[in-house]
């Protein structure tokens, strides 16, 4: 099989790491080559984030390239839109519709771009846009953000039983946090 | 048992396997984890020390001392440790020694994007070149093999997307090295004719390992159907050279990047009809190649500067590109900032409103130079502040004075700044030192160091008293200040820059990242007060945004510091 790329793309602090070792943990016992890439550091600090995900038969590189992305998992709408130049004309964009302005926004050197969920649809890109802070928050807390995306995720890999979504979610969750992920999962994969 | 591992989380079940015993360290991006996964291994004494050099010193003693011993940096840390490096090569070593440097292209966390073979050819030390998290494990136990076999340190150099990628590995057992007992040898004394005979000894060795290139395991010749290219690669380039070229490529993968083959390559350029070298940097593997007389095409067509991937190997060869999608709305950056509550943010704020000249240093802290408060001139290197400082004032006496700066934070202070305060109390400089004491190594992602009391287990340690430290190096004016409190931060700026000798200011304020720091209630605002002046977003706090006329919390974000709250002329942030 051909590899697949998935970009986890966020605001450093959202969680995107968990979510790329349960895919990880996930990917791996599906019997798939896997390489997961992603960069500690100065970005971290409330920056722009991004980490790859690639499975197949034979993964070479850990990164991914632009036009080169099946799937775009955002975190943060505007870090969906700046990813875009990675997305393949054919890719698809899975995004929470949660705003969070950077820097030069609040400091009032630039302006968050409007409508961006439509001008995306209108490149022909598939747009699979959800409120997942309200629905983490109804899962009963805001950080479950990563496992609505997860959820929504999941729809995509009709290959991949749920079961083992759900076991890898819960060796990666502490324990007494299984219960509510669950939920959050449950509710990404409703919409 | 396969896992999916991090590559230096593979290098420390390395050094584990390898029965490694000592490891001393500095953290830095990305070579941190090294150190930290290893310090789960009971088995191995690990420790952060002051700095490289020291780390280096530590670990060798280790070695000389019988056991099996490593130290792990970054790529600028390899500066520092440099010194004992080079003699180190020269005296040679019995029990294995290892050092880990993880180099950065494109810089995701690091001020420039030097090559760490240089190094190895500088220093005369084998280099291991793994290109994915089981050859870092694999890699990391035969560099203690030929560390014995050669009597050598031995380089494993890492680099950004080999140390931050997971791949599958498959593990082994921990092998228990007993410690080689210690046998007194005045050669190793390193002077003159010790030194002299040393050095013709690692000529030598340098001879058997170009021997050693040519058959080793870790210089691998993969001949694929289409001979038209040859192209020869190491570390991460190799993967990006699979992606590009596909599996019938012919590939020449060099692992033991210095001392290079010399018959190896021309054989194998022997067998291809033309050669090119995909190396990420300088072009190291390209010039031994010419000087051999193999002829290649090398850094005429792959760019030197920045990170390689796929892609741009694949533009620079003239390949087609992969179709793109954009939009036409320019997006607007996100840089990193300092977190909401960060207790940097009061130091920052003050200086840019002093109109201070701020001479950085590297940390969280460098992020000060971000707008709004764009509140630093320059940095150049770990604790280069207070030493530039000293020399900037020489250069404008009072008019410098007055109003410049050094911000150090305590973990770099603690690593090179101190040489630097004893330069300006020895020499009576009138230079004010800001040493932002948050009690911990920030921007890496929390180490100890030592002024927090901590070993890196977490357990009690020494701890270096600040205060005590600036008066017995000589300077008379010390002060603390808690930077969240913007008046008194004012007030202190004012009162050391005006002072005619030497000043250390303490901005004394945990990280608010750390999780044993109790964190305020988030604040609210008061909508019939906050009239949308904007003048609390003056501070840059990413917690602040302006929602229509009324500024917003998030409260997600905001920790409670109440810097925002000292700012307001209209009482509108409220305690929550």
């Amino acid at each position: 099989m051909e590899t697949v790329n998935i970009m986890l793309v966020g605001v450093g602090g959202q969680g995107s790491l968990l979510a790329s070792k349960m895919l990880g943990h996930l990917l791996v016992n599906a019997g798939y080559d896997v390489k997961v890439s992603e960069v500690h550091g100065m970005s971290q600090r409330g920056g722009s984030v991004v980490t790859y995900v690639r499975f197949g038969d034979k993964v070479y590189s850990p990164i991914i390239d632009k036009g080169e992305a099946d799937f775009i998992v955002s975190f943060e709408l505007l870090e969906a839109a700046r990813w875009v130049e990675y997305l393949k004309p054919n890719g698809r964009i899975v995004t929470n519709t949660q705003q969070m302005e950077p820097m030069p926004v609040i400091a009032g050197l630039a302006e968050y771009p409007e409508n961006l969920v439509e001008k995306m649809q209108a490149k022909g890109i598939q747009v699979d846009a959800m409120d997942c802070l309200a629905l983490a928050e109804e899962a009963g807390s805001a950080k479950a953000v990563n496992m609505v995306l997860m959820g929504r995720l999941s729809h995509y890999f009709p290959d991949i039983p749920l079961d083992a979504w759900h076991a890898s979610l819960e060796a990666n969750v502490p324990a007494k946090l299984v219960e509510l992920n669950h939920k959050a999962f449950a509710l990404g994969q409703k919409g | 048992m396969k896992e999916l591992m991090l590559g230096n989380k593979a290098v420390a079940r390395g050094l584990y396997e390898a029965g490694c015993c000592v490891i001393s360290s500095y953290p830095g991006t990305p070579s941190t984890e090294i150190t930290e996964e290893a310090a789960k291994y009971p088995e191995i004494y690990c420790e952060w020390a002051p700095n490289e050099k020291v780390a280096l010193e530590v670990a060798h003693g280790a070695a000389v001392g019988g056991k099996r011993a490593a130290c792990c940096m970054k790529h600028v840390g390899l500066n520092v440790a440099a010194d004992p490096l080079f003699t180190i090569s020269y005296q040679g070593v019995d029990a294995g020694l290892v050092l880990c440097v993880a180099d950065d292209p494109g810089m995701f966390s690091s001020q420039n994007e030097q090559d760490s073979r240089h190094y190895a050819i500088a220093a005369k030390v084998p280099m291991l070149e793994p290109s994915d998290s089981q050859e870092a494990l694999d890699f990391t136990k035969e560099a203690f093999r030929l560390s014995e076999e050669y009597h050598t340190p031995v380089l494993v150099r890492m680099c950004t997307r080999i140390s931050h990628s997971q791949s599958i590995v498959t593990q082994g057992q921990r092998q228990e090295v007993p410690r080689k007992p210690y046998v007194k040898d005045t050669q190793r004394v390193m002077m003159t004719t010790n030194s002299l005979k040393a050095h013709y000894r690692v000529e030598e060795r340098t001879k058997a390992m170009t021997a050693l290139a040519e058959t080793s395991w870790l210089n691998r010749t993969e001949m694929g159907e289409d001979t038209s290219l040859g192209i020869i690669t190491s570390s991460t380039s190799y993967q990006y050279v699979r992606e590009v070229f596909g599996d019938k490529a012919c590939v020449l993968k060099l692992g033991l990047s210095w001392p290079m083959p010399v018959e190896k390559i021309k054989d194998f350029a022997s067998k291809v009809d033309q050669v090119l070298v995909v190396e990420e940097l300088e072009p190291i593997i390209e010039n031994h190649c010419r000087q051999i007389g193999v002829a290649v095409t090398g850094k005429e067509k792959i760019p030197l500067v920045d990170e390689l991937t796929q892609g741009v190997i694949a533009r620079s060869l003239g390949r087609p590109e992969k179709p793109t999608l954009t939009l036409e709305d320019p997006i607007p950056g996100r840089p990193p900032v300092m977190c909401a509550g960060c207790p940097h943010r009061g130091v920052f704020y003050t200086l840019a409103k002093n109109k201070c000249m701020v001479y950085g240093d590297i940390g969280c802290y460098t992020l000060g130079v971000m707008p709004p408060l764009n509140a630093m001139d320059l940095n150049v290197c770990m604790g280069a502040s207070c030493s530039g400082l000293h020399g900037f004032n020489l250069a404008g006496g009072s008019e410098h004075e007055k109003h410049s700066v050094a911000v150090i934070g305590d973990s770099t202070f603690a690593h090179s700044g101190i040489t630097g305060i004893a330069d300006i109390a020895y020499n009576r400089s009138n230079s004010t030192v800001i040493i932002l004491d948050n009690s911990i190594t920030g921007m890496t992602g929390h180490q100890q160091n030592p002024t927090t009391g901590k070993t890196l287990r977490g357990e009690p340690a020494g701890k270096i008293d600040l205060e005590a430290l600036c008066r017995a190096i000589g300077f008379d004016r010390v002060r603390v200040v808690d930077p969240n409190q913007l008046k008194e931060m004012d007030k202190v700026l004012k009162e050391e820059l005006a002072a005619e000798e030497p000043s250390v200011i303490i901005t004394r304020s945990p990280c608010v990242m750390l999780k044993d720091v109790p964190k305020a209630p988030p604040l609210k605002v008061d909508e019939d007060k906050c009239n949308g002046c904007s003048l609390c977003m003056r501070i840059g706090c990413p917690a602040l945004s302006l929602r229509g006329e009324k500024v917003e919390i998030d409260r997600t974000q905001c920790i409670g510091c109440q810097v925002c709250m000292q700012m307001c002329h209209r009482d509108a942030l409220i305690v929550g």
